[in-house]
């Protein structure tokens, strides 16, 4: 349950009297209430559940797993392209 | 999509796959308590590709799948007054009561709408200050949050014509019922991830040492799902019982705590029943008197609903992890996705619906 | 009332000047056969479909058929919103009827236009929509020959229903039938899926979206007019609208009794689309789409017709995204980015965002 999709903070405003923001998912452009998340920063990403932030993605933390997943994965480029879902990517880069 | 696509790397889930098969000496079974990721490990088919020692089990993690027939019911009786616009996630429209959903209600002349959030129902409300506008708060712990930002929004801003019709459930005490019961045979949990996201890791501890259970807080993607099972084998290999996180790029200790407050100001902890498990003590969340305007079960009085599950069901069953959906004489006949018998049919999520769509394909 | 205002409020599409009408709104009497009806046929729908055959004003059309066998079709049209990024109600009505023509191989070359509209709706709006099927049926290469045009109360159609029936030609030589696939035949996709069906639910009110998903709607008759001078071989073809991909190769599979086979790693989804249906939690598989075609070609052609295509506008996407098998009849297999096979079912009922 709880579908929750991670997206870059693109733009901080307040609507009555609360604090929201604009999130940006590779290219789609959502409103959401940032009120639990009061410290986020514009360029920070955020897991959004039904309009709402509810985290700050840790980007260390999410490196740090990454570096875990190269060492199971030092083949993964052999694998190809993976377009399902993953055309973002290929546009993207890293950032 | 950024921390998206990453999580769905086959190469990733193949390295992974291949340790636990390298670390497994002997069965176990492991649930999720997450619709989400229930639906992703049977769309993805993580089950099929793990060592046959690993047995996966769907528990009651989709809060649609356990929403009480009689709280459906009541949504459809609300509805269904001329002065009230009714929202609701979309994924409640097609969830039957006893004997329609809201699509229905709808076509029967019923105003609802689909809404992403809670704050949409608000704004409903602030644009139609002459009709009731009612949210059907349905959800985990991930969704209370929002629920309640809303209701504290319309107190703020004086709305009088906005309430919620509230079916909050918490996962922690639907973990421990299964635990406690004598035919428990589940081993270790995945614990949803946006669900510790909102709650924390703490109330997980005592689950952990009490029942002698891993529980690793996942997140949804196919290559976390996969860690996270990698990170339960490896528990019940080594014999530890301790809560880890798997989803540390979102989820902290202590959770989110603005959340967490917002929640308890506008929400008490209270008895809750769950669609196919029954009524289990402390496991949902309803409105505080302070917030009593705000809840609908009051402002519209409806009569109690006398309602009976269909027999044939064995959903109770699955949810526990005694049964798989493919072992129910009504699996695929009498019960389907377009006309569900019970609370695992009826989402998306729900593992007899997952099954039936993902269904592994029989080769010929 | 005769000060009609040509108001600065454009709809897309919109860009000849609104003629100056006695009304702003639609009227019950627009549809009363009376002077307001001619006004309207006069000073609206004429100037836009205008054709030696429509202009004869008969109650039916007499039309001149080339050789071949008659593709006949019809389609209605009800989508909300009614504009929508990427186009509106109008051009989707034409390109619809002119797309069912055209995925059975046939030349699309006539076509009737029904309107139903609500009173009340702004002639702004109509004015607008029938300069998009205007220049629709002008990039499609045919001509709206009847029409007719009925008003009803408001609130008893929800704005403007559109219905369009299409006749065209079916060359010789040309069979194209779901029934035909034959095992190994290898499954074409004409470019990125889930466009339009996202483009609509992310510009409909209440969910608060800013996605610039623009929809796909296009007529794809000259892309299967290329595709037929490779190979008239091709077994099949379906424009995948309601239902989505997964629909149109549950079709094929059933009305074949034959297996199909999807690699999900190869259908292409375009970056914003990806990211709305995850937003909404729905699957690119069974949204719709109104500008892509799936055809089913024997493999020994399959690189040529992909090839064609790529060099057409409408094609520049073209990939095999997957084949028809012999195992599981009737069944579509989605094969995931992790190699299991997994049945691809029918998609039960209209897509709903969901949160869980």
């Amino acid at each position: 349950m709880c579908l929750a999709i991670p997206g870059k903070l693109v733009e901080i405003y307040e609507e009555a009297g609360m604090k929201m923001g604009r999130i940006d998912y590779g290219g789609t452009v959502n409103r959401v209430c940032l009120e639990y998340v009061p410290e986020i920063e514009i360029g920070q990403y955020t897991v959004v559940h039904a309009g709402f932030a509810i985290s700050i993605i840790d980007e260390e933390e999410a490196a740090r797993s990454f570096e875990a997943w190269r060492e199971y994965n030092d083949a993964a480029l052999r694998a190809g392209p993976y377009r399902y879902g993953k055309a973002a990517d290929e546009e993207e880069g890293q950032r | 999509m950024k921390f998206l696509s990453e999580y769905r790397d086959p190469e990733t889930a193949r390295r992974m796959l291949a340790e636990i098969e390298k670390i497994v000496t002997r069965s176990w079974v492991i649930m999720e308590v997450c619709g989400g990721q229930t639906h992703a490990i049977v769309k993805s088919g993580i089950d099929q590709l793990l060592p046959r020692e690993i047995r996966l089990v769907h528990g009651p993690g989709c809060p649609v799948c356990v929403t009480p027939l009689e709280t459906i019911d009541r949504a459809i009786e609300i509805a269904g007054r001329p002065e009230v616009i009714f929202c609701s996630f979309g994924d409640m429209l097609r969830v039957p009561g006893s004997n329609r959903d809201l699509l229905t209600a709808r076509s029967a002349g019923a105003e609802v709408r689909i809404v992403y959030s809670p704050l949409e129902a608000l704004e409903i409300a602030l644009n139609n200050p002459d009709r009731e506008v009612v949210f059907f708060a349905i959800g985990f712990e991930t969704t209370a949050p929002g629920n309640a930002m809303a209701i504290i929004q319309a107190e703020k801003q004086g709305l009088k014509n906005f309430s919620e019709l509230v079916c909050h459930v918490l996962v922690p005490p639907a973990i421990t019922a299964l635990l406690s019961s004598d035919d428990n045979l589940v081993n270790g949990y995945l614990a949803a991830g946006n669900v510790c996201t909102v709650t924390g890791l703490g109330e997980y501890e005592g689950i952990a040492e009490k029942y002698r259970v891993p529980i690793v807080a996942t997140g949804l993607e196919p290559n976390d799902i996969i860690e996270g099972i990698l990170m339960v084998v490896r528990q019940l290999e080594e014999g530890r019982a301790e809560v880890e996180n798997q989803y540390v790029r979102s989820v902290r200790y202590q959770g989110n705590i603005p959340a967490q407050e917002a929640v308890a100001r506008v929400f008490e902890v209270s008895d809750q029943k769950w669609r196919g498990i029954g009524m289990l003590p402390d496991s949902g969340l309803r409105i505080r008197k302070e917030y009593g305007d705000y809840d609908a079960a009051r402002r519209f009085a409806v009569t109690d609903f006398d309602v009976n599950e269909p027999e044939v069901c064995i959903s109770g069953t699955i949810l526990r992890g005694l049964k798989k959906p493919d072992q129910c004489p009504a699996f695929g006949t009498e019960c389907r996705p377009e006309h569900p018998l019970g609370a695992t049919m009826v989402s998306n999520e729900g593992a007899c619906a997952a099954y039936y769509k993902y269904k592994p394909l029989m080769a010929s | 009332m005769s000060d009609s205002k040509n108001s600065d409020k454009a709809f897309p599409g919109f860009s000849c000047p609104m003629p100056i009408l006695n009304h702003d709104t639609v009227q019950l009497a627009h549809g009363s056969g009376g002077k307001l009806s001619a006004e309207l046929l006069d000073k609206l729908f004429l100037p836009r479909f205008g054709n030696d055959t429509l202009n004869r004003l008969e109650d039916q059309a007499v039309l001149e058929m080339p050789e071949g066998r008659l593709a006949f079709t019809t389609d209605s049209f009800v989508v909300d919103p009614i504009f929508f990024p990427g186009g509106n109600i109008g051009d989707l009505a034409i390109n619809g009827t002119v797309n069912d023509l055209a995925m059975g191989g046939a030349k699309p070359l006539y076509l009737s236009v029904g309107f139903i509209l609500e009173e009340g709706l702004p002639l702004e709006m109509l004015h607008a929509i029938l300069l998009s099927m205007e220049e629709a049926a002008w990039g499609a290469g045919v001509k709206i020959v009847t029409g007719d045009t009925k008003v009803v109360p408001r609130g008893s159609c929800d704005k403007i229903f559109i219905n369009t029936s299409g006749i065209g030609v079916v060359p010789d030589g040309i069979n194209l039938s779901a029934s035909g696939l034959k095992v190994d035949d290898r499954i074409i996709l004409s470019g990125t899926i889930a466009d339009h069906g996202m483009a609509v639910m992310t510009s409909r009110e209440g969910l608060s979206f800013q996605a610039d998903i623009e929809s796909d709607t296009a007529a794809l008759n000259s892309l299967v007019e290329d595709m037929l001078l490779v190979s008239r071989d091709i077994r099949a073809m379906r424009d995948p609208t309601r239902g989505g991909l997964a629909a149109t190769l549950n079709e094929f599979a059933r009305s074949s009794a034959r297996g199909i086979v999807l690699e999900q790693d190869k259908v292409p989804v375009n970056r914003k689309v990806q990211g709305a249906c995850e937003i909404l939690g729905i699957d690119p598989l069974t949204v719709a789409n109104e500008g892509k075609l799936v055809a089913v070609v024997p493999a020994s052609v399959a690189d040529d017709v992909v090839d064609t295509m790529r060099h057409h506008p409408l094609g520049r996407e073209a990939v095999v995204i997957g084949k028809v098998v012999k195992d599981h009849p009737g069944v579509v297999a989605l094969k995931t980015g992790l190699g299991v096979s997994q049945i691809l079912d029918m998609p039960v009922g209209e897509q709903l965002p969901r949160i869980c």
